[in-house]
């Protein structure tokens, strides 16, 4: 455990170099979010009544919470790091360290969010402070309890499917395009781009057996208290269930792939 | 004479360019596929929303679809000529290739930026095109040949912004040697230009209009498609925009390769 500890203070140190980049990182992913509220601004000025139970205050504070779970929970750079790795070689030192790929990129995975959440506080906070009526808090130490298990349930799914995508490049050389695929499926899916109960229930209903909702929408529905009661620990044991399951892919992707793997320029 | 050496000495760019992509077929169709899925996603996000409404401010469901595939189109055009020379661009500078490309006996602004063509952004493009096509045949649309080449050559001026912007995101670099981060920040404003410009007000409007002319990109040559200019003012701001825009990023450029003092060497 002591080992995983100095990888992860090696790791701030290594992630703070690129506190540049993602502070431009969080502050150019505000426009599109600003964007996105404008326009539904403009949605409810021409029409009366709310949007399948959302008025426009809880359809803000439902993009303000996507972007606190996001900023705290979404992979950016690791994917891209893990199949570089494998593509150019140098996993073959990796392997030779007595540490467990996973765990190692897990551990490095949570202090890139420790320093990205660190830059991004100050850009983030200032426009929920700027949308700080919308800012709703759980209603009860339940409710936000329940969302902090569901946060790191919903860290631990986001990071095992990455790096199970990313492992693909054991077999093939570019992998960019399948990762931006999964992305687009994320993106929509995951209820990022709107909450997804605006969608047709059925739909609704049909994402549900997917994990994608259990990557963002879950989180932020028992946060803005959506889910209660039956309905929400019965969706916890769902997303343990789903991360169970990445991590058994990801371990079992790992195990084939490293039988495969050539060791280029090693 | 110069027009023609710069046609043949970009036409053999483009054969260059065939024979990379063909040694990589899948990865060429794979690419088209991610394209056409985040189109296809802008587009579900506006019909998602027109279940719930008739219109944002003046805007109707298929004319939003007509300025999705307006943006897209734009976005494909700039993205096929420019931008993978915009990405590769600190990479140059960063290695000290840029020494060889001051070498060459062609303007180095023309080689840096059109030095590879992305050729599946053409595909892409055309798809683009079809769905532009088709809400214009659910608007009933019937725009006089004059509209179509002031629509081609709004979305001309467009391309030169977005072309003008990232080239002077990407000289960046000549200073931060790293700045791949700040270029894939540009596609987070091309979202802002895919969106109706009545969803946008104040300070923001403003700021995307006269400083990053985002909005006017893709929006003023819907609009004439669309038959929606309320006056000739918005189509000379957007050519206008442009014309500013490509002066300032050659003003960036010539002062950045004063500053360059090579890598490698």
């Amino acid at each position: 455990m002591k080992k995983y500890w100095r990888l992860f203070s090696v790791g701030i140190q290594n992630t703070l170099v690129y506190r540049a980049n993602f502070l431009f990182r969080s502050v150019f992913g505000l426009i599109p979010l600003f964007a996105t509220l404008s326009l539904w601004r403009a949605v409810y000025a021409g029409k009366q009544g709310d949007i399948a139970g959302y008025t426009l205050g809880s359809m803000i504070s439902y993009y303000l919470v996507v972007t606190i779970v996001d900023a705290l929970t979404a992979v950016t750079e690791d994917d891209w790091q893990i199949a570089g790795d494998i593509r150019g070689g140098q996993l073959s030192q990796l392997l030779l360290k007595p540490l467990d790929h996973l765990a190692y990129r897990l551990t490095l995975y949570a202090a890139g969010r420790v320093v990205f959440v660190v830059c991004a506080i100050v850009p983030v906070g200032v426009f929920i402070f700027f949308h700080r009526e919308h800012l709703v808090v759980p209603a009860d130490a339940l409710t936000f309890g329940a969302f902090l298990i569901s946060l790191v349930l919903t860290a631990f799914l986001q990071f095992f499917i990455s790096y199970t995508m990313a492992l693909l490049a054991f077999w093939v050389l570019e992998v960019s395009t399948f990762i931006f695929i999964l992305y687009s499926f994320e993106y929509i899916a995951g209820g990022h781009l709107f909450p997804l109960d605006i969608l047709p229930p059925v739909l609704v209903k049909a994402l549900h057996y997917t994990p994608f909702p259990y990557e963002l929408f879950f989180p932020v529905n028992v946060y803005l208290g959506r889910v209660t009661g039956e309905a929400l620990w019965k969706g916890l044991l769902i997303q343990f269930c789903w991360v169970a399951v990445a991590y058994l892919a990801a371990r079992f992707v790992w195990a084939r792939g490293v039988r495969h793997y050539g060791a280029v320029g090693g | 004479m110069l027009l023609r050496r710069y046609a043949s000495i970009y036409s053999a760019l483009w054969k260059n360019s065939v024979s990379r992509e063909m040694a990589f077929k899948v990865n060429f169709l794979l690419w088209i596929i991610v394209d056409l899925l985040w189109f296809t996603l802008q587009i579900c996000f506006f019909s998602v929303i027109y279940s719930h409404t008739d219109k944002i401010g003046d805007w109707s469901k298929w004319e939003v679809i007509l300025l999705a595939g307006a943006g897209n189109f734009i976005q494909q055009i700039f993205v096929a000529l420019f931008q993978t020379n915009m990405v590769h661009m600190s990479e140059h500078v960063r290695t000290g290739r840029l020494d060889f490309l001051l070498l060459l006996p062609v303007n180095t602004r023309f080689i840096v930026s059109l030095r590879q063509p992305d050729l599946n952004a053409y595909v892409t493009g055309a798809l683009a095109v079809a769905v532009m096509v088709y809400a214009g045949v659910r608007l009933e649309l019937s725009p006089s040949p004059a509209a179509i080449a002031g629509f081609l050559v709004l979305c001309a001026a467009g391309v030169l912004i977005h072309y003008s912007m990232m080239f002077m995101i990407s000289c960046a670099c000549f200073w931060t040697v790293r700045a791949e981060g700040i270029v894939w920040g540009y596609y987070h404003l091309l979202q802002v230009s895919r969106q109706p410009d009545a969803a946008f007000s104040g300070a923001f409007r403003i700021f995307f209009t006269f400083v990053v002319p985002m909005i006017l990109v893709a929006n003023v040559p819907a609009k004439l498609l669309a038959d929606k200019i309320k006056s000739p003012f918005e189509m000379l701001l957007l050519l206008g925009m442009s014309g500013v825009m490509f002066l300032m990023s050659e003003a960036v450029w010539r002062y950045s390769m004063k500053r360059y003092r090579s890598a490698s060497s």
